[in-house]
C-alpha cells in the first residue's frame, strides 16, 4: 500500500474498475459543478462576514450587494453544491446497490444540464435583485416550475431502478426512495403556497415546514442514505444493528415533517401547534440518537482506522457534529432558549454546522473517495487532502464556537434593552474571528481545488485511454 | 411493510407527509379563514388607514424634483403601487435576512418595540410571502413607520454610518440619484422601500403609532 492509496482508503485489493453499471462522466459532471458552485458560495459568505466585520471595501456597490449575495451564498451550497454532489453521488450509489442501471443516460444528461441551467439563473436572478421571499427558496418565481419538473425527472430516472428490484429493500434505499417524494412536494408546498396562495401567519407556517422539510426530508435522507451506503463498505462490516437502522428511517420519516413551525416561535401562528412542533422536535432528537449509535456500533473495535482513511474520517467527524448539532438543537427549540437565541447568531452557527459540518464533510468525503475512480488514479497530494480536511475541521468547530458565544451575547443585550447598537458593537470581535474561520474553510478548499486539478492533469497524462473508453450506458 | 417499496413510498413519502402538511398547514389555514386577505388598495385607502398617502405628500414636499419625475400625483393609487414596488425591494436586496418583522411577547420586546405581533396585521397581500424573518443583525422593522421621518431613511441608504454609528448595514446607493443640486434623493426604488418602511405599523392607532422605544428608565440604570 503506498502513502497515497491510503489517503483515499483504496485498498490494494480493490480496482478503481467502475464496471458498466456507471457513468464516470455524468458523475465527473456534477462533481465539477459542485465545485464551481461551492466556489461561488464561498465567495457570498466571504462578502456578507466582511461586511459584518466593517472590512467590506465593496460596500454600496450594486453588483456585490451583499444582501444579495447571502442569498447566493445559501443557494448556491443547498441548490449548487449540495444537490449536485447528491445527484452525482446516486449516480454511483444506485446503480451499485440495485444491480440496475439508471432509466436512462439521456435523462440523466438532461436532468444535469436542466439543473445547472436552474442554478446558474438563480444566481442571475438574485444578482439582479428578483429573489423569491422565501428562506432557502430565494429561486425567483420564473424558476421555480422549471425546477419542479426537474426534481420530478430525478424521482423518475432513479426510482425507476430501485423499483425494478425484488424483495426488500436495503436501508440506503428507504433512505433515496423516500427522499424523491419529499424532496417533490417540499419544493411544491414551499415555493407556490405562500406565494400564491396563502398570506400572513399560515404562510408563516408553511414557509417553516419548507425550510425545515428541505433541510430534514431532502438533505438529511439522502446524507444518511449515503453514509448506510459508504460507510459499512469501506469499513468491510456490516451496520451494528437492523433494529436501530428502522427506528432511525421510520422515527425521521414520521418526526422530521412535523417540525416546521419551530423556525417561528413567538410569532403569531397558533400557539398550539408552535408547542407541538417543539416537542416533535424533541423527539427527533432521540432518533437521531439511535442513528448515531449505529453507526458508532459499526466503527467500535476498528477506530484506528480514521487516523488514515480519509472519507471515513470525513463521514464520521460529520457525524459527531451532527450528534452535537441535534443535541443543541433540542435545546435551542425550547421556548426558554428560543427567548433568547432566536434572532441571533446563535442560530447562524448551528446552520453551518449542520450544512457544513455535517452535510458538507460527508459530501466532501465521498467526492475525497470518489474522484480517485472516477478519474482512475490516486490523489497527487495526500498532504494537501490532509490540510483540506483539518482547515475545514478547525475553521468549522470554531466558526461554530464563535457564533454561538455572539448569540448569547446579542441576546442577552436585546433583553437587558440595551440601545441596539450596543449588540452591533459587542458583536464585532466574533465577526472578526468568524471572517478568519471563514477564510480557513476557504483554504482548505484550496487545497482541495489544487489537488484536483493536479490529480486530473496526472490522470489525463498517465492514461489517456480512460479518456477515451466507450461510456458505458 | 416497514422495508418494502409500497410502505415507504405511500407511508413514509406520502402518508407522514400529508399528516405533517395537514396538521401544520392546514389547520392553522382554517383557523384564519375568517381574517379576510386584504388587498394593497384597501391597505392605503386614507379611510382605513390615512398615514400611508400622509407620508407619500411627506416625500413629495421633500424631494419635489424626482417626486415629479417618477411619481407624479400622491394619490392613493400610486400609494398602492409604490408599496407593492417597496416590498419587491424589500425581498429582492434581501432587507428580511437581517431585519424581523415580528414582534415577540418575550425579550422585552414589546418595550422596545411596541404591541406584540397580531395574526390579522399579516393577512394582506403584501405579506405574500410573510416576512417574518429569522434572523436580527438590524432592528425589527414592523413598526418602523413614523418613527423617523424619510429623510432620516434617505440619509440611512446614502451611508448608514452618517445616522447610525457603528452599523454594519452596507449602503443602498442605487436608491438615490442626484438632484439639479447635486444633493442624493430618492429614485423610483428609494420612494418605494422608504414609502414600504413608512407603511410598516401605520395601521396601529395612537399612541403605538409612531412608536419610540420606553428604554430611558433601564439606560438611566445602566450610566449611559
Amino acid at each position: 500500500m503506498t502513502e497515497a492509496s491510503v489517503a483515499t482508503g483504496a485498498y490494494p485489493d480493490v480496482s478503481f474498475e467502475t464496471g458498466p453499471l456507471i457513468n464516470r462522466r455524468i458523475i465527473l459532471a456534477y462533481f465539477l459543478m459542485a465545485v464551481v458552485f461551492f466556489t461561488a458560495s464561498m465567495l457570498g459568505g466571504l462578502l456578507m462576514a466582511m461586511q459584518l466585520a466593517g472590512w467590506n471595501p465593496l460596500d454600496g456597490l450594486q453588483a456585490f450587494s451583499q444582501g444579495r449575495w447571502r442569498m447566493i451564498h445559501t443557494n448556491a451550497i443547498a441548490y449548487g453544491f449540495i444537490a449536485n454532489v447528491f445527484l452525482g453521488a446516486l449516480h454511483w450509489a444506485i446503480p451499485r446497490l440495485t444491480m440496475n442501471k439508471v432509466l436512462s443516460v439521456k435523462l440523466s444528461w438532461f436532468i444535469f444540464g436542466a439543473w445547472q441551467f436552474v442554478v446558474l439563473a438563480t444566481a442571475v436572478g438574485i444578482l439582479i435583485g428578483e429573489a423569491q421571499g422565501i428562506e432557502w427558496g430565494e429561486t425567483p418565481v420564473w424558476i421555480d416550475p422549471l425546477a419542479q419538473v426537474g426534481l420530478l425527472l430525478v424521482a423518475i430516472n432513479f426510482g425507476a431502478p430501485i423499483l425494478k428490484m425484488k424483495g426488500p429493500l436495503y436501508v440506503t434505499l428507504w433512505y433515496f426512495l423516500a427522499a424523491f417524494v419529499w424532496t417533490f412536494l417540499t419544493y411544491a408546498m414551499g415555493n407556490f403556497m405562500p406565494e400564491y396562495l396563502v398570506a400572513g401567519s399560515s404562510g408563516g407556517a408553511i414557509a417553516g415546514l419548507f425550510i425545515h422539510d428541505l433541510v430534514g426530508l431532502f438533505v438529511t435522507p439522502l446524507g444518511w442514505g449515503l453514509m448506510y451506503y459508504f460507510v459499512p463498505i469501506m469499513l468491510k462490516k456490516p451496520i451494528w444493528s437492523h433494529g436501530l437502522s428502522l427506528v432511525g428511517f421510520w422515527g425521521l420519516a414520521f418526526f422530521y415533517p412535523l417540525n416546521g413551525i419551530h423556525h417561528f416561535l413567538y410569532t403569531p401562528i397558533p400557539m398550539f401547534l408552535q408547542y407541538g412542533a417543539v416537542i416533535a422536535t424533541i423527539a427527533v432528537e432521540l432518533v437521531v440518537t439511535t442513528v448515531v449509535i449505529n453507526f458508532f456500533g459499526t466503527i467500535w473495535g476498528s477506530g484506528g482506522i480514521l487516523k488514515r482513511h480519509l472519507p471515513l474520517r470525513w463521514f464520521y467527524v460529520g457525524m459527531v457534529f451532527y450528534f452535537i448539532t441535534c443535541a443543541q438543537c433540542a435545546l435551542q427549540v425550547t421556548m426558554t432558549f428560543q427567548k433568547f437565541i432566536h434572532f441571533t447568531d446563535w442560530v447562524v452557527g448551528h446552520a453551518h454546522l449542520v450544512m457544513f459540518g455535517v452535510f458538507g464533510f460527508w459530501l466532501f468525503g465521498i467526492m475525497t473517495y470518489l474522484f480517485p475512480r472516477l478519474l482512475g488514479r490516486e490523489w497527487a497530494s495526500r498532504k494537501l487532502c490532509e490540510a483540506h480536511f483539518w482547515l475545514s475541521a478547525g475553521g468549522m468547530f470554531v466558526m461554530f464556537l464563535d457564533l454561538t458565544f455572539a448569540g448569547l451575547f446579542q441576546g442577552w443585550s436585546w433583553n437587558g434593552l440595551q440601545p441596539w447598537l450596543e449588540s452591533v458593537r459587542l458583536s464585532q470581535p466574533f465577526w472578526q474571528v468568524r471572517l478568519f474561520t471563514g477564510l480557513f474553510i476557504i483554504a482548505g478548499f484550496v487545497c482541495f481545488a489544487v489537488n484536483l486539478v493536479k490529480t486530473w492533469s496526472l490522470a489525463r497524462g498517465s492514461a489517456p485511454e480512460s479518456e477515451a473508453s466507450p461510456v458505458p450506458a | 411493510m416497514f422495508e418494502s417499496k409500497s410502505g415507504i413510498l405511500l407511508l413514509a413519502g406520502l402518508g407522514f407527509f400529508i399528516l405533517a402538511f395537514v396538521s401544520n398547514a392546514i389547520v392553522p389555514i382554517l383557523m384564519y379563514k375568517d381574517l379576510e386577505e386584504q388587498t394593497v388598495e384597501q391597505l392605503v385607502d386614507p379611510k382605513v388607514n390615512k398615514n400611508v398617502v400622509a407620508e407619500l405628500r411627506d416625500l413629495e414636499r421633500r424631494y419635489p424634483e424626482t417626486f415629479q419625475k417618477y411619481i407624479g400625483e400622491a394619490s392613493p393609487a400610486r400609494a398602492a403601487e409604490l408599496l407593492e414596488k417597496g416590498r419587491d425591494v424589500y425581498v429582492g436586496e434581501g432587507c428580511w435576512h437581517c431585519h424581523s418583522q415580528f414582534i415577540r411577547p418575550v425579550s422585552n420586546e414589546s418595550k422596545r418595540w411596541g404591541p406584540v405581533a397580531a395574526s390579522e396585521e399579516y393577512e394582506n397581500e403584501l405579506q405574500r410571502p410573510v416576512l417574518f424573518g429569522t434572523r436580527r443583525v438590524g432592528p425589527d422593522l414592523s413598526r418602523e413607520g413614523g418613527r423617523r421621518g424619510s429623510d432620516w431613511h434617505v440619509a440611512h441608504f446614502w451611508d448608514p454610518a452618517l445616522t447610525s454609528p457603528g452599523t454594519v448595514m452596507p449602503a443602498y446607493k442605487w436608491f438615490l440619484e442626484e438632484n439639479s443640486q447635486g444633493q442624493p434623493v430618492p429614485n423610483e426604488k428609494g420612494f418605494a422601500i422608504v414609502l414600504y418602511l413608512q407603511w410598516l405599523g401605520s395601521w396601529l392607532p395612537y399612541p403605538t403609532y409612531p412608536y419610540y422605544e420606553q428604554t430611558e428608565e433601564v439606560l438611566g440604570k445602566a450610566g449611559y
